[in-house]
């Protein structure tokens, strides 16, 4: 398995055991972590954690408003001004995810580099 | 370089942190709001209707059967677990609701919204709702107990769900706000009944008369706003014999009004407050069973006002509308009885000018100086310092208007007193009503409801029907309160009240029936002065001759009398106008507009064109006759709609007639409509571009908005459904029938009831607004009375609540 899909797979279960306990920002704790112990190079610093916390939370954000019909989603997303698509809403929310994660990556690996060159 | 990069970094880090976690304006904190496992998406579903649930300080198992509408059916073993069980299931399903309801009762929006609702809690403290919930926990604690215990009981359920409610389920409205649940208390419920007093009891134009009659004259105010008008159809019927009163009227003092200018007043409650509600007796109902009809006329919101449940325990069974916060079934009906309120709109709210002394640490009373009471009310405000606002207590009420407060006078200011003030036991009226047997019982439960004024409709199995109009009323002199009046003399003081069993009321008249519309309670005859604080006067008369019209009534005449949308007011007013406006100098367009509504045959159904027509013809019309009103700089009211047309019909060249815009012109009735009318067309033509037709039901655009001010993601809009104010169907753009519920009184009786909403509170839920479209429609759903603690096949879960085990 390439580095690059072990951090994915291990920011995926970090995130989803650290919301056991901690909240919505348990996935940028799951990305630091990876970060730390899995590190990438150049754009999948990035990119990886960012597409792994985006695939976790719009996959669950799926399965829990399909079973529903939708019905909050499509106001949510109404709301939000964003045409009262779900699915859109379900897309904005993994992108969401993603970012903090993505960014949180980053710092993750400054402070790898920084601690590494002491 | 190294650590710029980890500054850069870790800042961007904490930025994003921030900004997610953060409520940005109305923006909510979207890493907290959309996050799936404690964001909104854990509210994407329904509520559980299974299971089994641990309720600290139950005594015995409680049974809860929901049935497809998702209503609770509750089995308790005694009344203690019944209104816990109830204070937890309307947690439950309506948690952010009743605790939204409360807030906004006590002046505590600031808390959630911010600096926005300063004004409104200002408002709220100053009107005294906190004072007066905090009265009637102090009258609780002092006289019933016992009441207050079941008050305790229902506020334990209610916790019991906040406690054991994970955050990650909170509703839907927290995490958009961003805020949490707080504890429920006693003082909570009283604070809901406070709300409703203020809802239905909080009307009035004293300040605004004042004005008036500065302005133009005591000949003209009587005239434009008569204390009786040339007919009325009163609740109680005109032929009844008030002989057995031996208690006298208030005597005339030598009192003159206080012609103060008053330039702002107080926000008001919505004037369509109101309802319907009658019942026709055993030998007027088509099988022998008396019939009883409620429909209480509310602002329409989401989530609904209404919380419909069944609520038993060995010794009784009840079932029908609550209102969350409140113990107890309001609107429904039990084994024996049925009852159901509209509001009785009486003058309970009078206004005082208050002088004070240099410090105003007094006020002058009768000769002498007054010690005032100061209550500081203490105004928290989200993301900001809490605003402290000093508030003067009288022996009247609260000093709501003074220096501080919309007026500029250092020495003086308004103090109200308002009944909402006296503290009072009206919960117990509906915990005893749920228990009430025959006819004794429910005048007994009665006569603890002080406030608001309510006409209590009954009807028993046993064939009774009748009607009260129950509240505490002052006795006042003749004109006592119309006006602002002078607080230092004491002869203007509220100096008793009717005694309880001098309120008017009927039994079983011979009529064969009672009603009740908010219209004038009594005639002249009557030996207490009712003053006119806006009564209906449409609806009564067309649901008083639709029972008049023929012997024998059936529950599907009842349906078809809610649903009625016959337009009165306009069939009164219409043809007069088009026989006497001059159209000789109309458009081809006008034209066509004349021929549409001399066509119409007064009925608001939702594809006319004549009610839009009417509506917009009258309101032209409305603004053009009363512009003498229209003053930014005063608080001024303008004539009731009756009185209005009145005029319109017999004082047609009446100086008020004349637009005082046009110096040169004196213009008469006839002028008025034909102006009017032209305006209208014009209006018309707009809308008719704008949206294709002007067709009643898209002109009207009736809605049902969520409490947030009708935030669009979470309410319903064009909703096709007729009627409009003063009609028995009330329908108007976003107020109405909330709750409409008819019972037949089988034994058991057997009942049909819908509102427009639905049971959950979830928006995510499926049964949030799921009767919108059938009550709509005119529709009812069959409310399954369930005779004993069996599921049957109407109920889809059980769940079962059970006490807290130690071992």
């Amino acid at each position: 398995m390439t580095k690059k899909m072990t951090n994915f797979i291990a920011t995926i279960v970090l995130a989803a055991l650290f919301s056991f306990f901690l909240p919505w920002w348990s996935v940028m704790t799951a990305a630091l972590v990876t970060s730390l112990f899995i590190p990438l190079k150049r754009t999948a610093v990035f990119f990886v954690p960012f597409f792994s916390i985006l695939l976790f939370w719009a996959v669950y954000c799926f399965m829990l408003s399909s079973a529903n019909d939708f019905t909050l989603a499509k106001k949510i997303s109404q709301l939000l001004q964003i045409g009262g698509n779900p699915y859109v809403l379900i897309l904005v929310t993994g992108v969401i995810g993603g970012l903090a994660a993505g960014i949180t990556a980053i710092f993750g690996k400054q402070i790898a580099a920084f601690s590494s060159k002491v | 370089m190294k650590y710029i990069k980890l500054l850069i970094s870790f800042a961007l880090t904490f930025g994003v942190f921030y900004a997610l976690n953060t409520k940005l304006g109305s923006i909510p904190p979207l890493g907290k709001f959309l996050n799936p496992v404690s964001g909104i998406w854990q509210n994407e579903t329904d509520e559980a209707v299974i299971g089994e649930v641990a309720i600290p300080g139950l005594e015995e198992k409680v049974t809860v059967h929901y049935d497809e509408q998702m209503i609770p059916h509750v089995f308790a073993e005694n009344e203690h677990d019944l209104y816990k069980a109830q204070g937890y299931l309307t947690a439950k399903h309506r948690l952010w609701q009743l605790e939204f309801q409360t807030h906004a009762a006590a002046g505590r929006l600031s808390e959630i919204i911010g600096e926005a609702a300063l004004e409104y809690d200002r408002t709220e403290r100053r009107r005294g709702m906190d004072y007066g919930a905090e009265q009637a926990i102090a009258y609780m604690e002092q006289y019933d107990t016992e009441t207050l215990r079941f008050v305790q009981d229902y506020a334990d359920g209610v916790n019991a769900f906040i406690n054991q409610l994970d955050p990650n389920n909170y509703p839907v409205e927290y995490k958009l706000l961003d805020y949490r649940p707080e504890a429920w208390s006693p003082k909570k419920t009283a604070l809901l009944l406070m709300y409703m007093t203020k809802m239905l009891a909080g009307y009035d134009d004293d300040l605004e008369y004042t004005n008036v009659l500065r302005q133009i004259g005591e000949e003209n105010f009587n005239l434009l706003f008569p204390d009786f008008f040339d007919s009325t159809d009163p609740v109680i019927p005109k032929d009844t014999d008030w002989s057995y009163i031996d208690v006298p009227q208030t005597k005339l003092p030598e009192s003159q009004a206080v012609l103060d200018t008053i330039a702002e007043t107080i926000e008001k409650p919505h004037p369509d407050n109101g309802s319907n509600n009658w019942a026709v007796s055993a030998e007027k109902s088509v099988t022998g069973n008396p019939i009883l009809a409620n429909d209480p006329h509310l602002g329409l919101k989401l989530p609904s006002t209404w919380f419909v449940m069944q609520l038993s325990t060995p010794d009784h069974n009840a079932f029908g509308a609550t209102i969350p916060g409140a113990l107890s079934i309001i609107s429904g009906f039990n084994q024996n009885i049925a009852w159901g309120e509209t509001n009785a709109t009486r003058d309970v709210i009078d206004w005082y000018k208050i002088e004070f002394n240099d410090n105003r640490t007094q006020y002058k009373y009768n000769g002498q100086w007054k010690d005032v009471t100061l209550r500081v009310e203490d105004i928290k405000i989200r993301g900001k310092e809490s605003y402290k606002d000093s508030v003067l207590y009288t022996h009247h009420g609260p000093v709501v208007y003074d220096k501080n407060f919309k007026s500029e006078n250092e020495h003086s200011g308004y103090a109200m007193r308002w009944i909402g003030h006296d503290g009072g036991n009206n919960q117990k009226t509906f915990i005893e009503l749920n228990k009430a047997k025959d006819y004794e019982d429910y005048v007994n439960a009665l006569k603890y409801w002080n406030a608001p004024a309510q006409n209590f409709v009954f009807a028993s199995t046993k064939g009774d029907i009748a009607l009260w109009i129950q509240g505490k009323f002052p006795n006042k002199w003749e004109g006592q309160g119309k006006f602002l009046m002078d607080g230092s003399n004491p002869e203007n003081d509220w100096q008793s009240y009717i005694p309880q069993e001098f309120n008017a009321h009927t039994k079983n008249p011979e009529r064969g029936f009672v009603s009740s519309a908010n219209q004038h309670p009594v005639d002249e005859n009557y030996p207490f002065y009712v003053f006119n604080d806006g009564y209906e006067t449409y609806r009564n008369r067309v649901i008083n001759t639709y029972f008049n019209s023929k012997d024998k009534f059936s529950v599907q005449d009842f349906k078809d009398l809610h649903n009625n949308n016959h337009n009165l007011k306009a069939k009164e007013l219409v043809p007069y106008m088009l026989e006497h406006m001059d159209i000789s100098s109309f458009t081809e367009y006008e034209k066509t507009v004349y021929k549409e509504i001399k066509d119409w045959n007064f009925s608001n159904d939702i594809d006319e064109v004549g009610p839009s027509i009417w509506r917009q013809w009258y309101g032209e019309l409305y603004k053009i006759l009363w512009d003498e009103f229209d003053d930014e700089s005063t608080a001024l009211t303008s004539p009731f709609t009756y009185q209005t047309i009145y005029l319109l019909k017999n004082h047609g060249e009446h100086e008020f007639m004349d637009i005082l815009a046009t110096d040169d012109k004196t213009e008469t009735a006839k002028d008025l409509f034909r102006i009017a009318f032209k305006e209208a067309s014009a209006r018309l033509k707009e809308i008719r571009d704008e949206d294709g037709n002007y067709a009643w039901g898209n002109y009207k655009a009736t809605y049902v908005g969520h409490l947030l001010q009708a935030l669009p993601a979470f309410s319903r809009f064009d909703i096709p459904i007729g009627g409009d104010r003063n009609i028995v169907n009330a329908t108007s753009k976003n107020h109405g029938p909330s709750w409409r519920m008819i019972v037949e009184m089988t034994t058991p009786p057997t009942a049909l009831g819908i509102y427009p909403g639905g049971q959950s509170g979830n928006p995510g839920s499926q049964y949030y607004d799921n009767f919108i479209d059938d009550w709509a429609a005119g529709k009812y759903h069959r409310l399954n009375f369930l005779q004993s603690n069996e599921a049957n096949n109407t109920i889809i879960g059980t769940q079962t609540l059970t006490p807290v085990s130690y071992d």
